[in-house]
C-alpha cells in the first residue's frame, strides 16, 4: 500500500514538472440526463486528466452508467457539456468513437464467431490498431482464439470486451464494470492488466461499485451517489476526510491509565474490549502511541493499523454501504 | 479543433465493410436458418412441383399453355424472397439489437447504418443464388425455358427486392425482440404467399382475389416475373405496386429503426 502511493506521488510529481501542460482527456460540467420519472445524473462535473486513472464510485442504480453513456455519445444528456479531447461526444461522435474504447456493461458480441474472428473485425474500424497476437497474450486469451464467443466463461468474455475496448489505441479507455462476475484471480490479473494500459499512456475511466479496486487502481476517485457527486478526491484523502483516518489495535504488556493516551492530540477515542485496547486517531497516530506506550515502560503486542477505507468515506457521505442490497460481492 | 485531418482519421477504413460482411457470411453458414428459409425449402418445392409437372408431361390450357413447373419458377422465387426478406434479414438484424451487438458498434467509429448494408447484401446474395438455382435448374432438370425478356425480368426481380427488403426492414425497425420479429414475419408472409400463388396460382384465382393479389408486393413480383418469362416487359401495375410498398416501407423502417 505504502509502495503504491509512492508510485502514485512521484507519477503526480511528474505531471506537475510537465507543468501543467498534460491536457485534460475528459471535462463533464452540469450533466444531468433524466429518465422518465428519475433523475439519473443530476447536475454532475468533473474533470479527469490525461493519464491517470479516474474511478467512478458508487452503488447500482447511482448514475455511474448513465454518465459514461453520455461521455460515450450512447445517450443525449438533457443539459451540460462534456468535452473529450476536444470533442462534443454529441457533435462529434464519430471523433470521440476514434479516440475513446469502450466496455459496456449491457453489450455482447456475436455468439458464433471466434475470438480472433472479433478481434480481426473491430481491429479492421480503427486507423491505427493495436498488435491483435499482443493484445490475445496480454489477456491470456492466446489458447482461445480459435474458441466461438459463446463458449467461453465469464471471465473470458469480460477479458475479449476489454480486448475489443483497447484494440483502436485508444487515448481514452471507459470501462463499466469490467470485473464483474470475475474470479478473485482473474479480478487481479485484470488489474495489474489496467495499470499496464495506464502505463503506455491511456488515461482510464474506471466505472464500479467494488471498493477495492476502486482503492487498488484509482488515482482519483469520485463517489457517486443518487445521481450525484458526493465527493472526489484521492482513495486516500477521501478515506481519512472520512473518519479522520486511523485506527490501532494492541495488547498492552502492562495496565495503563486511559489518559496516558487520550491526553494526547493524535488521539479521538479509546476503547478497551477484554485483552485488547483499541485506539482511534488522525497523523501519526501509530508512531505517537507506541513510543508514548513505551515511555510509560508498557509495550504494545499484536498492534494491528487500520486505515479508513473508502467504504467509510462512503457512509460517511450518504449514511448507507456500497453494497447494501448485494449478497456475495467481492470485498 | 475539429480539422480535415481529424475527420479522416475518425472514419472506418474502407476495409472495415469487407471484414464485416466475412463475418456476417460466417455467421450465415454456422447458423444457417437464412440457407434453409432461402434456398434449401425453395429447391425442395423446385423438386416436387417439377415431379408433378413431369408426371403431367403436358402443358395446362388454363396456365396460358405453360407447364406447371414453368408457372411455379416466379412463385418460387417470391416465395425466397418472402423467406429472405421478411424472415432471414430481420432476424439478424434484431438479435443483433436484442443482445446488445449494435449497442456495442455503436461506441465504435464503424457507422451503424454499414451493419444494415452488410445484412442487406448478405440476404441480397443469397436471394440472387435462389434465383439463379430455380432458373437454371428448372431448364436443366425440367426444361424450362429461360426468361424470354431478360432485362423485365432482372427489372422485375430487383423490384421485389427492393419492396420485400424494405418490409423486413420495417420489421427490423419495430420488432422488440426475435420472437417478435418471427412473429410479424409469420403474420405477414403466408398471405403473401398464398397472393403470389403458391397453394393455388393466380391463374386458377377468381378475378376478384387476383385482382386484390397482384395489389400486394408479392402478387405483383409473380405477375411482373411471369410476364417477362414469357417474353414482355412487364406492365407498368405491378411495377408500381413494388416500387410503391418499396418506398412507404423504407420510409417507416428509416423513421421508427432504433440501434438499442
Amino acid at each position: 500500500m505504502d509502495r503504491r502511493a509512492a508510485t502514485k506521488e512521484s507519477r503526480t510529481a511528474t505531471h506537475a514538472q510537465a507543468g501543467g501542460d498534460a491536457g485534460q482527456a475528459l471535462v463533464v460540467e452540469r450533466l444531468r440526463k433524466t429518465y422518465p420519472g428519475t433523475v439519473a445524473v443530476d447536475d454532475v462535473s468533473f474533470t479527469v486528466e490525461e493519464g491517470e486513472i479516474f474511478g467512478i464510485l458508487g452503488p447500482n442504480g447511482a448514475g455511474k452508467t448513465t454518465t459514461v453513456e453520455c461521455v460515450i455519445g450512447l445517450r443525449t444528456p438533457d443539459s451540460g457539456t462534456i468535452c473529450v479531447m476536444g470533442f462534443d461526444p454529441g457533435v462529434d461522435r464519430d471523433q470521440v468513437h476514434a479516440i475513446v474504447g469502450a466496455q459496456l456493461q449491457t453489450s455482447a458480441l456475436q455468439p458464433r464467431l471466434r475470438v480472433a474472428e472479433i478481434l480481426d473485425l473491430y481491429r479492421s474500424f480503427y486507423r491505427d490498431p493495436a498488435d491483435p497476437g499482443e493484445l490475445l497474450d496480454a489477456l491470456g486469451l492466446r489458447e482461445k482464439r480459435s474458441a466461438y464467443y459463446k463458449s467461453l466463461s465469464g471471465g473470458q468474455k469480460q477479458r475479449v470486451s476489454l480486448a475489443l475496448a483497447l484494440v483502436g489505441r485508444p487515448k481514452i479507455a471507459i470501462l463499466d464494470e469490467m470485473t464483474t462476475g470475475l474470479d478473485p484471480q482473474a479480478r487481479r490479473d485484470t488489474w495489474e492488466l489496467i495499470e499496464g494500459v495506464r502505463d503506455r499512456g491511456v488515461t482510464v475511466v474506471l466505472v464500479t461499485h467494488y471498493m477495492d479496486e476502486a482503492e487498488r487502481l484509482c488515482d482519483r476517485v469520485a463517489l457517486v451517489d443518487e445521481g450525484r457527486i458526493v465527493a472526489l478526491d484521492t482513495p486516500t484523502a477521501l478515506a481519512e476526510q472520512a473518519g479522520g483516518g486511523k485506527r490501532v489495535r494492541f495488547v498492552p504488556s502492562h495496565p495503563f491509565d486511559d489518559r496516558l493516551l487520550t491526553e494526547l492530540p493524535e488521539v479521538t477515542g479509546l476503547k478497551r474490549s477484554g485483552h485488547h485496547v483499541l485506539v482511534n486517531g488522525k497523523d501519526d497516530l501509530v508512531n505517537t502511541v507506541i513510543l508514548t506506550l513505551a515511555g510509560a515502560g508498557v509495550t504494545a503486542n499484536e498492534v494491528e493499523v487500520q486505515s479508513a477505507t473508502l467504504e467509510d468515506a462512503f457512509v460517511k457521505l450518504t449514511g448507507r454501504h456500497l453494497h447494501e442490497d448485494e449478497e456475495g460481492a467481492p470485498r | 479543433m475539429s480539422t480535415a485531418e481529424d475527420v479522416l482519421v475518425s472514419r472506418p477504413p474502407r476495409a472495415a465493410f469487407g471484414k464485416l460482411l466475412a463475418c456476417d457470411a460466417r455467421l450465415t453458414w454456422r447458423e444457417p436458418i437464412g440457407l434453409v428459409l432461402g434456398l434449401a425449402i425453395p429447391v425442395v418445392l423446385l423438386v416436387v412441383f417439377g415431379t408433378i409437372s413431369m408426371a403431367q408431361h403436358k402443358a395446362e390450357p388454363q396456365l396460358g399453355g405453360l407447364t406447371v413447373i414453368a408457372v411455379y419458377i416466379p412463385i418460387l422465387i417470391a416465395f425466397s424472397l418472402g423467406m429472405l426478406a421478411l424472415f432471414s434479414l430481420p432476424r439478424a438484424l434484431v438479435t443483433y439489437r436484442e443482445l446488445g451487438i449494435l449497442r456495442r458498434l455503436s461506441t465504435t467509429p464503424l457507422p451503424p447504418s454499414w451493419v444494415l448494408a452488410a445484412q442487406v447484401v448478405i440476404n441480397f446474395v443469397l436471394a440472387v443464388w435462389a434465383l439463379i438455382i430455380l432458373v437454371v435448374g428448372g431448364a436443366a432438370a425440367f426444361g424450362v425455358a429461360a426468361p424470354k425478356n431478360p432485362a423485365g425480368f432482372a427489372l422485375a426481380f430487383l423490384l421485389a427486392v427492393a419492396a420485400l427488403f424494405a418490409m423486413g426492414l420495417w420489421i427490423a425497425a419495430v420488432a422488440r425482440s426475435a420472437t417478435a420479429a418471427n412473429a410479424m414475419a409469420g403474420v405477414l408472409f403466408f398471405p403473401l404467399v398464398f397472393f403470389a400463388g403458391l397453394w393455388y396460382p393466380q391463374q386458377f384465382m377468381p378475378a376478384a382475389l387476383r385482382d386484390v393479389g397482384q395489389l400486394t408486393p408479392l402478387g405483383a413480383s409473380v405477375q411482373a416475373l411471369q410476364t417477362a418469362t414469357q417474353g414482355h416487359f412487364p406492365p407498368a401495375g405491378p411495377l408500381l405496386v413494388m416500387a410503391a410498398y418499396a418506398v412507404v416501407f423504407a420510409v417507416l423502417a428509416w423513421r421508427s429503426f432504433r440501434w438499442e
